[in-house]
């Protein structure tokens, strides 16, 4: 996440939404904690100056490499007006400067028959939760440990999209090396950014450069022709296409013993109850950290409800799956699609490595809360007073004081 | 015995089914900071959470109190409900009183206490019939 300083405000709201604390307002502005920060997109969501940005690349960042390969995000196609072929997209995309487009709704669909193979494998824990969702997978390593061993060791569709359209390049132009081919992933979420960038565990990302939604929509626009002759590019089916929204890939595993939860409040709520072990008879849970699912990303153009609803009517009429494992009878999963390791549990909550200091801490913190006025205004900085009360033992107020109190002659 | 460095308090809202499990969630947060592993985390909370859930379905809400000490926990869960008869029958997995309503939202599968016994180092249930019944719980944490 990126700050404009100029027309930040310092007005406390994205403090409020920040899900996982990591905001304070200081010097009159917000200041974002990375460790604690999960790209989750609230504050920019929420921010009502535009003051937030998520950084991405330029379209421009792809004229280094020869050989240019687009993978747009199934939620591209929901963002059009009057759009009746999604071929119009992919042939824009052709025309705005990339050699070939792969889409990342193809690979979903590769991921979704394995994930049904998985689901069938014997002796695994049940329920699984899906890594698609960049977000999630964070939140998990920094909050929820004990679930990370749920999380499915499946690429998420991007990666796996990445990894084809390079060997497809490679097969086709057999005198392209390597570092002449460029893959480039249109995103509708900051949170693809930062996987990219820092990896995955031990996984470094087969994407190249990240570029939003928002970024290339105008120029293409501009390439689309409608009622044109173009050539068939789309081999997406529903379920493909269906990723976009929430409960889309949980849906495609076939059966009725799944969760679908999106809402980065709603995902933290679900989490806590399956770590409680209070959910049953559910095989598969789907987490998405956006409203809606992944059109309701802030890199996107259009209002997640409309992108779904052209979604649905671009559906219409298509094969339920259009790829397929080449080998349907395979009982394993290529490693091709697998990642080895979770990231480990980075306990950002803790006080102190000390378990006795921590204690102590953490008593200081409640006697110091106990003589705070409990409104959770936000005047001092940090999003509650318990959270100021915490910023004051762990030493990182720096010189904030409530201002309730001060107010009323008192020191703090 | 020594006193706890911390302690905290919470009342289970009998009436209101769909704030049980909170005071666990809020525990966890807690326990989290003082940086815990997330092995004992989850014990504590699961522990926590099905007592939690007994108290709001059989003894229209309690108390819980967690003292956390040097080297364990104790969670100790009081309630003025109706009591447990025969607490070697209630210890029994899939033995339940639940009503169907209960059983309907998918509680009173008979797992409550036994999972509490589960995931704590001990378990002392006291409870007379009438007054109320009162389980205590020790985690241990070093």
């Amino acid at each position: 996440m990126l700050l404009d300083v100029s027309k930040c405000t310092g007005c406390t709201t994205c403090l409020k939404h920040c899900p996982t604390e990591a905001i304070r307002i200081k010097d009159g502005h917000a200041v974002i904690n990375d460790s604690r920060c999960i790209d989750c997109g609230e504050c920019i969501r929420n921010c009502p100056h535009q003051a937030k940005k998520a950084v991405s690349s330029k379209l421009e960042s792809m004229n280094r490499f020869k050989y240019k390969i687009a993978l747009p995000a199934p939620t591209l196609y929901g963002q059009f007006e009057n759009l009746d072929d999604i071929d119009y997209v992919l042939d824009g995309l052709l025309k705005i400067g990339f050699d070939d487009v792969f889409e990342v709704a193809k690979a979903a669909e590769l991921v979704s028959a394995y994930t049904r193979l998985y689901l069938k494998t014997d002796g695994i824990n049940k329920p699984i939760i899906s890594s698609a969702c960049p977000v999630i997978v964070r939140l998990i390593e920094l909050r929820f440990p004990t679930l990370s061993s749920s999380i499915i060791h499946m690429l998420p569709p991007m990666e796996v999209a990445a990894g084809l359209a390079r060997e497809k390049a490679k097969k086709e132009h057999p005198e392209l090396k390597d570092e002449d081919i460029g893959v480039c992933f249109i995103t509708p979420c900051p949170a693809k950014v930062s996987y990219v960038k820092n990896g995955f565990a031990d996984y470094k990302s087969k994407v190249d450069e990240v570029v939003s939604v928002s970024d290339i929509y105008f120029k293409l626009i501009n390439e689309m022709e409608y009622g044109s002759d173009i050539k068939n590019l789309c081999e997406t089916g529903i379920i493909g296409l269906s990723w976009a929204s929430s409960g889309g890939e949980a849906t495609a595993i076939f059966s009725e013993k799944y969760l679908a939860a999106d809402g980065i409040e709603n995902v933290i709520r679900v989490l806590d109850q399956v770590e409680t072990g209070n959910i049953s008879q559910v095989d598969f849970i789907e987490l998405n950290a956006c409203p809606g699912g992944c059109v309701g990303g802030v890199l996107t153009m259009q209002n997640p409800f409309i992108a779904k609803a052209r979604l649905r009517s671009l559906r219409k009429g298509l094969p339920v799956t259009r790829n397929s494992p080449e080998d349907s009878k395979s009982q394993y999963i290529p490693a091709s699609y697998l990642f080895d390791k979770l990231p480990e549990y980075a306990p950002i909550a803790r006080l102190s490595d000390n378990l006795a200091e921590s204690m102590r801490m953490m008593a200081d913190i409640g006697k110091l809360k106990d003589t705070l006025p409990g409104i959770d205004c936000g005047a001092c900085g940090a999003p509650s007073c318990r959270a100021f009360a915490e910023d004051v033992v762990r030493g990182r107020a720096n010189g904030a004081s409530c201002r309730i109190k001060e107010g009323d002659g008192c020191d703090s | 015995m020594s006193e706890p460095t911390l302690v905290y308090h919470y009342d289970i809202d009998g009436d209101d089914f769909s704030s049980a499990g909170q005071a666990s969630v809020s525990i966890k947060t807690n326990l989290r900071q003082l940086g815990l592993s997330p092995e004992i985390i989850r014990r504590v909370s699961i522990a926590m959470y099905e007592g939690e859930i007994n108290m709001v379905i059989h003894a229209k809400g309690g108390t819980a109190d967690v003292k956390i000490f040097e080297d364990y926990i104790e969670i100790i869960l009081a309630d003025k409900g109706p009591g447990i008869k025969d607490i070697d029958q209630a210890m029994q997995e899939g033995f339940s009183t639940a009503s169907d309503l209960t059983r309907s939202l998918g509680f009173g599968a008979g797992m409550g206490l036994p999972n509490m016994k589960r995931y704590s180092d001990d378990m002392k249930i006291e409870s007379v019939v009438g007054v109320g019944t009162t389980v205590t719980m020790r985690i241990n944490i070093a």
